[in-house]
């Protein structure tokens, strides 16, 4: 008895980050081990808060696009798209059919690209360390389809209220389609390397269970919640743009672990590249901006650029907003990689918004940090917060 | 169900806290006074035939000078099973508390948090009310209508207190300063 009483260890606090590798930003962990075991873990956030929801109160709608960039920095499009499919929702405008297909395209895109982003440091933070060069090198050919496109590779600033900035060329459609066929092989490549690796399986099958009840009440959206076996995807139970024109399926697991939830991001890297792909061949002809609403709704660029009444419009409209918006408040989701990206909008009735609202996945995946860690060991929580796939510019906005 | 019929039955149900039902593009809201909140939320999440499982954000609003109780929490909530929305506003005014609702949903944690970070909104039963994104010693809460988003409003070129204080302690520690 007396034995035991002696080899008994010393609770121990153990800071992690800000400045941690693996904690993808600057995210700081409090440890509290005993021994390997994590007694208790609390996140501390907040070191990038920028306080974009208190700026874009005092911009006008447009003006505000550029700061949605700076919130999930390795997807910014979806963040823009997402956006200004809030303002739309609130404004009550329908982009043409074109916009929505190439809102739809690049949305994908940047899916793709994030999720090769984020199994490239999580396999590295798990240790295997070829599956970033490999990833790297894909994603390299996305962002130079993205400057191709708009002439940025991160901050895109590419939608618009009512559509998009530019019309896609063809070079970029031809380079596009190109990169689609050649993916799906390229897929099959990262898997062969960590699919049935023994060490990676070690390392995240049953770590960080959490079951779907659990994952719902702790308001998990993405493949994180999907992970877990729940059928939520905002593409499917709230489609907007062409979700609703394209064919894909939603993956889904069964055990809420680490490993399901990196199958379930691996399958939607395929179903990315098949929307794509389906977008491209389907991509109908027509104008990129809606007219209906010109009051809210940038002019075209080679009007502004030859016509005197056009380019007043386009200064007024980015400098002062609308004259006039409707009055009321709108709560509108959209499918980012990270999770569900929700902007709760408050119109009263200027070219302001009067409180902008913006729900990030991120945030709350680190909240829900200390319940998937705790009882798990130290080396479990790389593993847990690459599964969550978060980003510190969204948790602290 | 349809989000307007929710909110008829949840008039019947609590006719004393409903103040309003609000419809915007397809979106009901209702507005509710603030000390039933824990029942009502209790009842939305646990009642099968509503079901809201998924508290998919929690954020206060600063009404200043435009309404009266000042403050709004807002509850979005969304059914997973149902696929039905519906929306809350909770009326709080200055200086007064709201009942927590973590012990319905744990999301509401980190949001109600930062709620109180943002607003100073109080909310009664929180497990760990404390600043989050702010820093802890920070004054004032940035949120309100009435923090300027850069200097005070009658002066806006001087800088706000916080940045204030840095240069001053900058100036205490030049003292220590070895070089000229």
């Amino acid at each position: 008895m007396d034995e035991t009483k002696e080899l008994k260890t010393k609770e121990m606090v153990l800071n992690m980050g800000p400045q941690h590798p693996s904690t993808h930003g600057v995210l700081r962990l409090r440890l509290e081990v005993s021994g390997e075991t994590i007694v208790k873990c609390t996140p501390f956030v907040g070191y990038l808060h920028r306080g974009t929801e208190k700026l874009a109160e005092g911009m006008t709608y447009l003006q505000s696009i550029p700061l949605m960039d700076r919130l999930d920095y390795i997807s910014s499009m979806t963040n823009d798209v997402g956006y200004c499919i809030a303002v739309e929702r609130l404004f009550d405008i329908d982009p043409p059919l074109r916009a929505k297909y190439i809102r739809t395209m690049v949305s994908e895109m940047s899916r793709i690209s994030s999720h090769l982003l984020w199994l490239a440091t999580h396999a590295l933070d798990i240790g295997a360390m070829t599956v970033f060069l490999y990833a790297f090198r894909e994603r390299e050919r996305l962002l130079e389809l993205f400057e191709m496109l708009c002439g940025a590779r991160l901050t895109v600033t590419y939608p618009r209220i009512g559509g998009v900035r530019n019309d896609v060329s063809q070079e970029f459609i031809d380079t596009l389609y190109q990169f689609t066929e050649e993916f799906p092989s390229k897929i099959e490549e990262y898997e062969t390397l960590i699919n049935v690796n023994r060490i990676w399986l070690k390392r995240t099958v049953g770590v960080g269970i959490i079951s779907a009840e659990e994952a719902i009440n702790y308001g998990l959206s993405g493949a994180a919640l999907r992970g877990s076996g729940v059928d939520y995807d905002i593409r499917k139970h709230f489609p907007y743009d062409a979700y609703d024109l394209v064919r894909f399926e939603v993956p889904i697991g069964k055990n809420g672990d680490v490993y399901d939830r990196y199958l379930c991001r691996m399958e939607e890297l395929r179903q990315s590249n098949s929307i794509v792909k389906q977008c491209i061949e389907a991509l109908p002809t027509g104008p990129i901006m809606s007219s209906d609403s010109p009051k809210y709704t940038l002019p075209p660029k080679d009007k502004v650029l030859n016509n005197m009444e056009s380019l007043i419009h386009h200064f007024t409209l980015i400098t002062k907003g609308p004259m006039t918006a409707p009055q009321g408040e709108v709560y509108v989701a959209t499918e980012v990689p990270k999770g569900e990206l929700g902007f709760y909008i408050i119109s009263d009735g200027t070219g302001k918004p009067y409180r902008m609202r913006i729900r990030s996945p991120s945030f709350i995946h680190v909240a829900a940090l200390p319940r998937l860690c705790e009882g798990g060991f130290i080396a479990d929580v790389v593993a847990n917060i690459g599964s969550i796939d978060v980003v510190l510019g969204e948790c602290d906005r | 169900m349809e989000p307007p019929k929710i909110a008829e039955t949840l008039k019947g149900e609590f006719a004393d806290d409903v103040i309003a039902v609000k419809e915007f593009r397809a979106q009901t809201g209702v507005t509710l006074k603030k000390d039933n909140i824990l029942q009502i939320a209790r009842r939305l999440h646990d009642a099968p035939e509503f079901k809201f499982d998924l508290l998919k954000d929690l954020c206060g609003v600063d009404y200043k000078k435009i309404k009266n109780p000042r403050f709004e929490v807002v509850y979005n909530l969304y059914s997973i099973t149902h696929r039905h929305s519906l929306r809350l506003n909770v009326q709080v005014s200055d200086k007064e508390s709201i009942q927590s609702v973590v012990s319905v949903w744990k999301t509401a944690d980190w949001h109600e948090r930062e709620c109180f970070d943002m607003y100073g909104i109080v909310f009664d039963g929180h497990p760990d009310l404390r600043r989050i994104l702010m820093p802890e010693d920070w004054d004032g809460y940035p949120m309100r209508k009435d923090y300027p988003t850069a200097g005070p409003e009658d002066d806006p070129g001087a800088e706000w207190g916080g940045f204030r204080e840095v240069l001053k302690k900058a100036e205490d520690f030049k003292k220590f300063g070895w070089y000229k």
